[in-house]
């Protein structure tokens, strides 16, 4: 498998990345190791085996890295230990329902 | 040398199943193809689809091309086409694309021949026929290089992109090391992904059109003036983990492997022997981007799966791989292989060698889950209005 598995429950599929992705279904205030001198970061919701969590601090507007690579903006402020899904983490792209301006499309439907 | 046994055909293709194909021209001969398909016997498989009697030319043609490579199809020994007789396809000039193979084919019109009762009479002694000409066919030794190995995903989640895609991948990379062909496609799931795919095209014009194809699907999403985020990720991609099309995206690369991107060829274009990695422009529903690659040649699919699948073709055996324990638990009828060893610690080296060696058996004739049960789908992707208009602004 590519990438680095985190006290047995998490990969970190590259060092460049800012969330992890559970191994297993993970339950609330488990810490895990982040290992290479950085503290542990504790979650502060489950998180269900698959899904992601922040291993950083992500501001609303910057982008979430998985792969080494951009696979969405956060929404709103995320916390180390957070879950990251489509309620804080969207795609920038195939935005048919809005203009370069940021502007609704008349009539566009928003999901 | 990495060898299988399948079938030579007289255009020197080899095919790794031995089926004589009912194929219907349009919606209105599909039931029929399909009590042929029932009738005549175990070798004999139909393909009916939904597709109306007279669609738009560029429709109609993409049906044509879909149909017609269905037919040439290695695995297909001879063919048999159906029409009531009003469609706008010309059946005869089918048969002809078909049978410049050099294989034996048949056509059938259902208002010719006097209605539905006679057509079932005479179809199923036709198709018969077809099973007496093509069942004498030995299995010969061939090289791994005259495979063209069609890759897909379906219900993906979290695990596809950790370990089903790569798993396939590894095996794609051993088939184009052999001197095989490996293709993969569903270009709205590049998006997110195209600047590593396009890093990796071997020439500047398939750069180019992989950029282009990439921006058309998805200005698609504002032509209609809606969100892709509806669609892509679906909610079942969302509920195992995946979040955005560019995570998905970049998890779905991953099971063409790691080779230079060698071409991209349209939806049901013929794809070349011995061409390395080559990409097919095909919307995401996987049924209709299996059945583009079969009808661009392919003998064999591999299919990755998080959430689970019961998918297959008539044409090619599909191979079902999945990266999720659960999964394989509980879908073990219908999937052939698990990879989820990858998560618990094999290497991906591993998997992939054990995976390229199901592909090499399952060409010599081990059937697949689904062939086992018989669970075919196949469906044509029909160019939609919305299609037409951008099409317009384009040259072709």
């Amino acid at each position: 498998m590519k990438g680095r598995v985190l006290d047995g429950c998490a990969l970190l599929m590259t060092g460049r990345d800012t969330v992890v992705t559970a191994l297993e279904d993970l339950e609330a205030v488990r810490e895990i190791a982040l290992g290479e001198g950085k503290g542990p970061v504790v979650l502060r919701e489950a998180v269900p085996f698959g899904h992601k969590v922040a291993v950083e601090r992500i501001d609303a507007g910057d982008h979430v890295v998985k792969y080494g690579e951009v696979i969405g903006e956060a929404t709103e402020r995320i916390e180390p230990g957070a879950w990251v899904h489509t309620h804080n983490c969207e795609s920038t792209r195939g935005r048919g329902d809005v203009r370069s301006d940021g502007e609704a499309v008349a009539g566009g439907e928003r999901r | 040398m990495a060898e299988f046994t399948g079938f030579r055909r007289p255009d020197g293709s080899v095919g790794v199943r031995n089926h004589v194909a009912v194929i219907p021209t349009s919606v209105s001969a599909s039931a029929l193809a399909t009590r042929i398909g029932a009738d005549a016997g175990e070798r004999v498989r139909a393909t009916p689809h939904q597709m109306g009697a007279d669609q738009p030319t560029p429709a109609r043609e993409q049906t044509e091309r879909v149909l017609a490579g269905t037919g040439r199809n290695p695995n297909v020994g001879a063919a048999l086409l159906v029409e009531l007789g009003t469609e706008s396809i010309d059946v005869e000039a089918l048969a002809d694309r078909i049978a410049a193979s050099g294989k034996p084919v048949e056509t059938l019109s259902i208002r010719e021949v006097g209605g539905t009762a006679a057509a079932i009479e005479a179809g199923t002694e036709r198709a018969r026929s077809l099973v007496g000409e093509v069942e004498g066919a030995r299995r010969e030794t061939a090289d791994a290089a005259e495979l063209v190995f069609g890759v897909e995903c379906g219900g993906s989640d979290a695990t596809s992109g950790i370990a089903a895609n790569p798993a396939v991948g590894n095996a794609c990379d051993r088939l184009v090391e052999a001197g095989g062909t490996a293709s993969f496609s569903e270009t709205p799931e590049f998006i997110g992904a195209e600047h590593i795919l396009a890093e990796r095209c071997a020439d500047e014009a398939t750069r180019e059109r992989l950029l282009e194809r990439v921006e058309m699907r998805e200005n698609m999403a504002q032509l209609m003036g809606v969100d892709l985020r509806g669609a892509q990720p679906t909610p079942g991609n969302q509920e195992g983990g995946l979040t955005t099309i560019e995570e998905k995206s970049l998890g779905a690369i991953s099971k063409g492997g790691t080779t230079p991107v060698r071409g991209m060829v349209e939806y049901a274009e013929r794809l070349p022997t011995g061409g390395g990695l080559v990409l097919m422009d095909t919307p995401g529903y996987d049924v209709e981007s299996v059945v583009g690659k079969v009808a661009g040649g392919a003998q064999v699919v591999a299919f990755t799966t998080g959430r689970g699948s019961t998918t297959g073709n008539p044409i090619a055996p599909v191979i079902k791989v999945t990266g999720n324990p659960k999964t394989w638990e509980r879908l073990s009828n219908n999937v052939d292989f698990d990879a989820s060893t990858v998560i618990s610690g094999e290497s991906l080296s591993d998997v992939g060698e054990r995976l390229f060696d199901l592909l090499l058996e399952v060409a010599s004739g081990r059937p697949t889950e689904a062939e086992y049960r018989r669970l075919e789908e196949f469906a044509i992707n029909e160019i939609q209005p919305e299609e037409l208009v951008g099409l317009r602004g384009e040259a072709r």
